[in-house]
């Protein structure tokens, strides 16, 4: 039956091109530009860590003084290094890292590569398993290396190719910033997206090349990047920050259990009272412990650009689908003393619901083909852009199902009204008025 | 006179149909209007002045490659500005560590007492030098500019400290509305023991920050008599005319000659300020251009689907059509009728489209920074659309006042 239905259906398509065209292209259109601003916010609003992302936390105190406090005021974003090592030593999570941005200057060994600035990540040795880095050769480094201001440093595979080829760089030196250092591992291509561990720099950027502990990075007074909030006395310059009243470091821990979290934030507030006890904090203990897509969604990392892209492309797939009743509507009705015919020689209302349905389907499959391509071409086009986020614009399978389904259930759906409309035709009055 | 009680009649023979295009029209204004916004809302932004004379100029960042000592840097950027002065192609060069339209820099709050606790506004922080009002092209309107005995320098830690400073005209509004800034104290540190003198007022002049949140602060700037010893350090160039693509060459090519532990990167090393522009609003002009794309498609599909669902009414009234005819209406009579019918509908379309519209918008405002809907915008759209609607009906409406009196005769 669906294949004589399908016959049918081309057939009546064929009859009329130029309107059978206009309601492919329409709902093509509308697909596309959803499909394209649908792929390019499921990629931003996606999970970084899909396996971990509900144990990692992201501890906020708040170590300010009273001044400008308000009560209902969030906390800073960032930690201060006191905090940060409190926290760290505390070692009440089943791992934490701390850490911050920066970008070294390079000084390849070889002198065909001119020096060039890499992005680091500052950073300690829970890092690595806490995000479940992983890693094509070597090791990350260890706490005892964090405490002795250890020289390693770990690399990304794109760094690794291009000073090493790609061959196992373990042991060998790298030097930055005039100092030596001893690569012991080689990231294998990591780019968890967003940036979650620091959004200061850039929400999609591309990562660091380099990975240095912490520790050592401040002893050289590398380079560091990133938002820095300060007050009271502030800062008295970038070599000080150890003992400066800002925030400017990140700090993430893994909880492996609910009651782990709630034990955790209970020890938050403990350490705000204490701190306030000992007069270095003066505010109310003021606590939060957003799990990692929770604190996505408290800096709101989706730009508002592509959210309001997303919601114009929904409204032109509408209008295009509006279009597309219209257009069917007019197409069966014109048709009823054909359907009369059918119903009068003993097709029941529901065949011929079937078979309008069928051929409002084959234009949504049409629709849906031309969708896809053009949504292909509309991502292709927004990794031509020079957002930061441009280069992770791609169909996965998941969104490419879910053209499909969209564009067949959208134009079923924009079929049911005229199918019902046409059948609802009286056999007897249309073939009298022929 | 059109008589409108017939039409009416008529349109409740067919509602499924007028309902569609009513509601094709309406959010097709909806989304029109709210784009139409948009795009003027990001066009302005990308037509304000920077306050800079962009022709001919360009800007190089060069970033130390060794960890030198500071006194080392001030030495090495003072060799770069003479061997960039003395090149043939370049007019006047200056060292700073930003500039309008950079994206990002260093802001301070500034304040009018030393004892102030909350900022009177904020500014952009240019490190400048006794030519960089000539190398940007920017005028002074008031007071002095630098002399070379005045530029000092200083470490990025170290509190900004000098003792005059040329504010943008913006910015001297900003602190002193009531009279001139000229000569005036004002602080752009922290440190309370450290007062400024406002020696000279510029013309407009940009701050480097996409400031969409803190429009306010889009045009205050300081420029600070020093040279910045950080780890890198950005010279503003102005090429003679016409020299801009030998300029650029030139002026890389004498820095390495300076020396060669620099990093100037490949890709955006050196940029024209027209490329620096570009950049600087790229999201903008990509969301003005998707809008005027998105809104020329819609209109365009609405238009084809009035044409289409208009020409199957033809086609299904034929007979009527020609009863008509035959009862003496002329051919104006009958195209009227599809006109009016056309404007009946396009009418309750834009009706609710308008309020669409601005609910849209309403709603807009809370979710994005987006400002409220005018409604010129609205009316404009409502008349785009009822002259696109009379537009689209009219070959429908033609073809059905060409149907002949004889038709009223046949098949019956």
């Amino acid at each position: 039956m669906f294949s004589y239905y399908l016959d049918l259906a081309l057939r009546s398509l064929r009859r009329n091109k130029a309107l059978t065209a206009l309601m492919v292209v329409a709902i093509a259109l509308g697909i596309g530009a959803s499909m394209t601003t649908l792929t390019v916010l499921h990629v931003l609003s996606g999970d970084p860590l899909p396996e971990k992302s509900s144990k990692l936390f992201y501890p906020q105190i708040d170590p300010q003084d009273m001044d400008g406090y308000k009560p209902q005021d969030d906390p800073p974003a960032q930690v201060t290094w006191l905090d940060g090592i409190a926290l760290l030593h505390a070692k009440r999570g089943d791992h934490q890292a701390l850490m911050t941005g920066g970008a070294v200057p390079v000084q390849p060994a070889q002198s065909s590569i001119e020096p060039f600035f890499e992005d680091a990540r500052y950073t300690t040795a829970d890092f690595f398993p806490m995000f479940d880095v992983p890693l094509l050769f070597g090791r990350p480094w260890t706490s005892a290396d964090d405490d002795s201001h250890a020289r390693v440093v770990l690399i990304s595979r794109k760094l690794n190719d291009k000073l090493f080829q790609g061959h196992d760089s373990t042991g060998q030196t790298l030097r930055m910033e005039d100092a030596a250092f001893r690569i012991i591992g080689v990231l294998d291509g990591w780019r968890p997206s967003p940036h979650f561990y620091d959004l200061n720099s850039g929400n999609y950027s591309e990562d660091e090349g380099v990975f240095v502990p912490l520790t050592t990075a401040r002893e050289l007074k590398f380079g560091r990047s990133g938002s820095m909030d300060c007050w009271g006395k502030g800062s008295g310059g970038e070599d000080d920050l150890e003992a400066a009243s800002c925030v400017w470091l990140q700090f993430w821990v893994e909880l492996d259990s609910p009651a782990k979290a709630a034990a955790y934030k209970e020890y938050l507030l403990h350490y705000s009272q204490e701190q306030k006890t000992l007069g270095r904090f003066q505010r109310p203990p003021n606590v939060r412990l957003p799990d990692l897509m929770g604190w996505l969604d408290y800096n709101k990392v989706v730009p508002g650009d592509v959210r309001l892209q997303a919601w114009l492309a929904f409204g032109f797939l509408l209008v295009c689908l509006v279009n597309t009743v219209g257009l069917m509507l007019a197409k069966f009705l014109r048709r009823s003393s054909e359907l009369g015919v059918r119903r009068a020689l003993g097709a029941s209302k529901r065949a011929v619901f079937a078979q309008l349905l069928v051929e409002a389907g084959t234009i949504g499959l049409a629709g849906g083909i031309g969708g896809l391509l053009l949504a292909f071409v509309g991502l292709w086009l927004v990794r031509m852009q020079p957002s930061d986020y441009a280069s992770l614009a791609r169909l996965d399978l998941p969104m490419l199902l879910a053209t499909f389904l969209l564009a067949i259930g959208a134009s079923l759906l924009a079929g049911l009204l005229p199918a019902w409309r046409a059948c609802q035709v009286t056999p007897a009055l249309q073939l009298k008025s022929n | 006179m059109i008589q409108i009680k017939p039409i009416l009649a008529a349109m409740r023979h067919h509602k499924a149909g007028t309902v569609l295009i009513a509601l094709q029209i309406a959010l097709t204004l909806a989304i029109v209007c709210n784009a139409l916004f948009i795009i003027q809302q990001r066009t302005a932004r990308l037509s304000r002045p920077s306050g800079v004379e962009e022709s001919n100029l360009f800007v190089i960042r060069s970033d130390w490659a060794d960890k030198s000592d500071p006194q080392h840097t001030d030495i090495q950027m003072q060799a770069d500005l003479l061997a960039l002065r003395q090149l043939g192609s370049v007019q006047d060069a200056s060292p700073t560590n930003s500039f309008p339209l950079r994206g990002g820099g260093w802001d301070n709050f500034i304040k009018l007492a030393p004892d102030q606790v909350k900022m009177t506004t904020d500014a952009a922080i240019y490190f400048a030098d006794e030519h960089s009002l000539a190398t940007l092209g920017t005028k002074l309107i008031a007071g002095r500019n630098f002399t070379a005995s005045e530029i000092g320098s200083q470490k990025p830690r170290d509190r900004l400290s000098s003792a005059q400073v040329i504010i943008s005209k913006d910015l001297a509004q900003r602190l002193f509305p009531a009279g001139s800034a000229l000569g005036k104290t004002i602080y752009v540190s922290a440190d309370a023991n450290k007062p400024s003198t406002v020696i000279g007022i510029t013309d407009t002049l940009q701050a480097h920050m996409q400031s969409r949140r803190t429009p306010d602060y889009a045009y205050n700037a300081v420029l600070i008599p020093a040279r910045l010893l950080d780890d890198g350090t950005v010279y503003l160039v102005r090429a003679k005319p016409g020299q801009l693509a030998a300029a650029m060459h030139d002026a890389t090519k004498a820095l390495y000659a300076q020396s060669r532990m620099r990093i100037i990167d490949r890709k955006d090393g050196v940029m024209t300020f027209a490329q620096v522009r570009q950049r600087f609003y790229k999201s903008d002009l990509g969301m003005a251009i998707l809008m005027g794309i998105i809104s020329v498609v819609l209109l365009a599909i609405t238009a084809a689907g009035i044409v289409g669902l208009t020409s199957f009414w033809v086609g299904q009234r034929r007979k009527q059509i020609g009863v008509r005819r035959a009862l003496g209406a002329t051919r104006g009579d009958i195209l009227n009728y599809f006109l009016t019918e056309n404007l009946l509908i396009g009418i309750g379309g834009v009706l609710a489209g308008a309020v669409l519209a601005i609910g849209i918008n309403l709603w807009m405002v809370t979710q994005f920074e987006m400002a409220r809907l005018s409604l010129a915008y609205v009316a404009v759209g409502v008349v785009a659309l009822l002259l696109l609607g009379q537009g689209a009906v009219l070959a429908p409406a033609l073809r059905a006042s060409h149907v002949s009196p004889v038709e009223a005769t046949r098949s019956v």
